[in-house]
């Protein structure tokens, strides 16, 4: 349908009840189409909780899982939670530097067409499955010498790397260039403007980019199942083992025949959706302020 | 060093007029190396996958993309991703069929409707969506909606629309409606979200002109925003597609496994994505694990045409409006 319709037959007043009410009708739809959204993830937040509530207490953040029990001892996973903690960990200090690094390369010194290039790649990167960059890690680094933490957060930091590039590309855009123009015209060198006074600006905005990098990659299963999958039950903070991990370990119980490990996967499931949500939703709101400094507005 | 110090410093030097300094040159290079790097990376991703896929690239050949066959067992090998494919191809499309209205829905009630007080509210909720992780949905998926799908979609569907092959007689609960489903719930945050953002790009003496006409609220939508939107709906739509083609964890959990081409969506089946995922125990032989690899590999082709085709228009259509990424509202 083409603007130019505006001026033809549609607009007739003889039909203009009828045009009223196909736009109630799409006005409805269109309200309808939002609570449905909203209704999914309320109902998703609420089917998680209620099962995983029972099942909530600390021995699941300290006690480890006993393979093969019969008995009703409590388990917990904690190894999971420790395994999470290591691998995200880890990743971050990977992706952060070099994620930072090619923005500031990107926004502060490319050319166009080069920034151009790039960026498109970073955009290319950000669409390649998770469940791929597994198999690429697998392949380069797992085959031959077996599973290690280390090479699960080098899938996890490449998931990341074009999360923190991109967030911290829109806010070094964010920073005025009357900043940049004012320290450069102070004779003050490139490298120092960018590393005392674009950076600084910019580092609030960095950092919610970055927990929301963290929040998205602590959720993923697809990239551990090739890298840090096959473990024990024992708590271990060693990245050079295999480590377990709270989504693979989610997956596994998810997949189980036994009810109790359904309850324990509800369980770790609702920690894991309350970190993500209170991530998200509070780097969402920091970045919003954020911006509005950052910009000087 | 203090600004003073550092003015006092060039007043002192007679000005030399273009030089590179030392600093500079470092951190260019740093930083440009970091960029170099994470360009190299997309190139190494596919060279590696080739590598690993070798073994059963050279036995199978591109014959291995339109077989249907995956048995494991050692004597009796043979591999082919047909019939995973088939199943990429009608999970991710059908997903995208059930997302699209509903996203373009919450997108325009975002834009157009919403009272001030919720929209942001809504927004962020929506956008929250986008960040449950996969391997949760899918878990909710098994225990919530593949028995309500099972018992009560299932049947009223087949009893009413049955005389279409698709949906044939109610199954198990894992299916591949129950993974189209999951996906659709999935990408719709995120073309959402896109289609948000580009809406509230459109010029709003358009919209106020159109409404000035006389239109109605939805013919100004349809007249002007939509058109104005075409082509960033067309990448936001494709980009929901590649996402929907590369969900592994959610999709294995629910859809039940098979390696077959059912006409019925009630039926279980595999995609590219959740064979990989489902088999990450199992590589017993070098033959078995490089026709993963592969699997892999036309994955990862079907994502970056897809990305390439998305990210392509993207860039077309900032070009055609003058619009430049990051700019903003």
């Amino acid at each position: 349908m083409s603007a130019h319709d505006l001026t033809g037959p549609n607009l007739r007043l003889d039909r203009l009840p009828r045009r009223r009410r196909v736009n109630r009708l799409m006005e409805v739809l269109a309200w309808l189409s939002a609570s449905v959204a909203i209704a999914i993830l309320g109902i998703l937040v609420f089917s998680v909780a209620r099962r995983g509530w029972s099942e909530l207490n600390l021995g699941l953040l300290t006690k480890a899982p006993i393979p093969f029990s019969l008995t009703n001892a409590p388990q917990g996973l904690a190894n999971a939670f420790a395994g999470s903690l290591v691998i995200v960990g880890i990743a971050a200090l990977m992706a952060l530097p070099i994620g930072i690094l090619v923005a500031v390369y990107l926004n502060e010194f490319a050319p166009p067409s080069i920034r151009n290039g790039i960026g498109l790649v970073i955009d290319i990167l950000a669409g390649v499955p998770a469940i791929v960059i597994g198999i690429f890690v697998f392949v380069l680094l797992v085959v031959g010498s077996g599973q290690n933490a280390l090479k699960g957060s080098v899938a996890l930091g490449i998931l990341m790397l074009p999360f923190v590039a991109r967030a911290t590309i829109e806010v070094l855009t964010l920073v005025p260039n009357s900043l940049r123009e004012a320290s450069l015209g102070l004779g003050i060198p490139q490298w120092r403007t960018t590393l005392s006074i674009v950076l600084p600006r910019a580092i609030g905005g960095i950092v919610t980019g970055t927990v929301l990098a963290v929040a998205r990659v602590a959720g993923e299963t697809a990239p551990l199942l090739f890298t840090s999958s096959l473990v024990g039950p024992q708590i271990n903070w060693n990245p050079l083992q295999p480590l377990q991990t709270i989504p693979v370990a989610i997956f596994e119980l998810s997949e189980s025949p036994d009810p109790k490990d359904h309850a324990r996967a509800w369980a770790a499931g609702f920690v894991l959706l309350l970190f993500i949500l209170f991530a998200s939703l509070t780097s969402r709101w920091l970045a919003t302020r954020n911006a509005r400094r950052i910009a000087g507005r | 060093m203090s600004s003073a110090d550092a003015t006092a410093d060039a007043a002192r030097r007679p000005f030399t007029g273009r030089r590179v300094r030392f600093g500079d040159l470092v951190l260019q290079l740093v930083a440009g190396a970091a960029a170099l790097g994470a360009t190299v990376l997309v190139g190494l991703i596919a060279w590696e996958l080739v590598h690993g896929a070798r073994p059963a690239l050279s036995k199978y050949g591109l014959g291995f993309v339109t077989r249907i066959a995956w048995n494991p067992v050692l004597g009796h090998e043979l591999y082919g991703a047909g019939s995973f494919i088939f199943g990429t191809a009608i999970t991710s499309a059908f997903a995208l069929l059930l997302a699209a209205p509903l996203a373009l829905g919450a997108a325009l009630f975002l834009t157009e409707l919403s009272p001030q007080v919720i929209k942001a509210p809504v927004t962020a909720l929506v956008e929250t969506l986008a960040a449950v992780p996969s391997v949760l949905i899918g878990l909710w998926g098994i225990y919530v909606l593949g028995p309500i799908l099972r018992d009560h979609v299932e049947p009223a569907l087949h009893s009413t629309l049955g005389f279409i092959p698709i949906f044939g007689e109610p199954g198990a609960g894992s299916s591949i409606f129950t993974a189209i489903v999951v996906l659709a719930i999935m990408i719709l945050p995120i073309v959402a979200s896109i289609s948000r953002e580009l809406f509230l790009g459109v010029p709003h003496e358009l919209k106020e002109g159109a409404l000035a006409l006389g239109t109605t609220r939805w013919e100004m939508v349809r007249g002007v925003v939509f058109p104005y939107a075409r082509g960033g709906i067309a990448a936001a739509l494709i980009l929901g597609l590649g996402r929907a083609m590369g969900e592994a964890i959610a999709v294995t959990q629910v859809i039940g496994g098979g390696v077959f081409i059912h006409w019925s969506i009630f039926d279980g089946g595999d995609t590219l994505a959740s064979k990989i995922a489902a088999s990450y125990q199992g590589a017993t032989s070098q033959l078995f694990s490089s026709s993963l690899i592969y699997l892999g590999l036309i994955l990862l082709v079907m994502s970056l045409l897809a990305n390439i085709a998305a990210q392509w228009i993207v860039r077309r259509v900032a070009r055609k409006h003058g619009v430049t990424r990051g700019g903003h509202a």
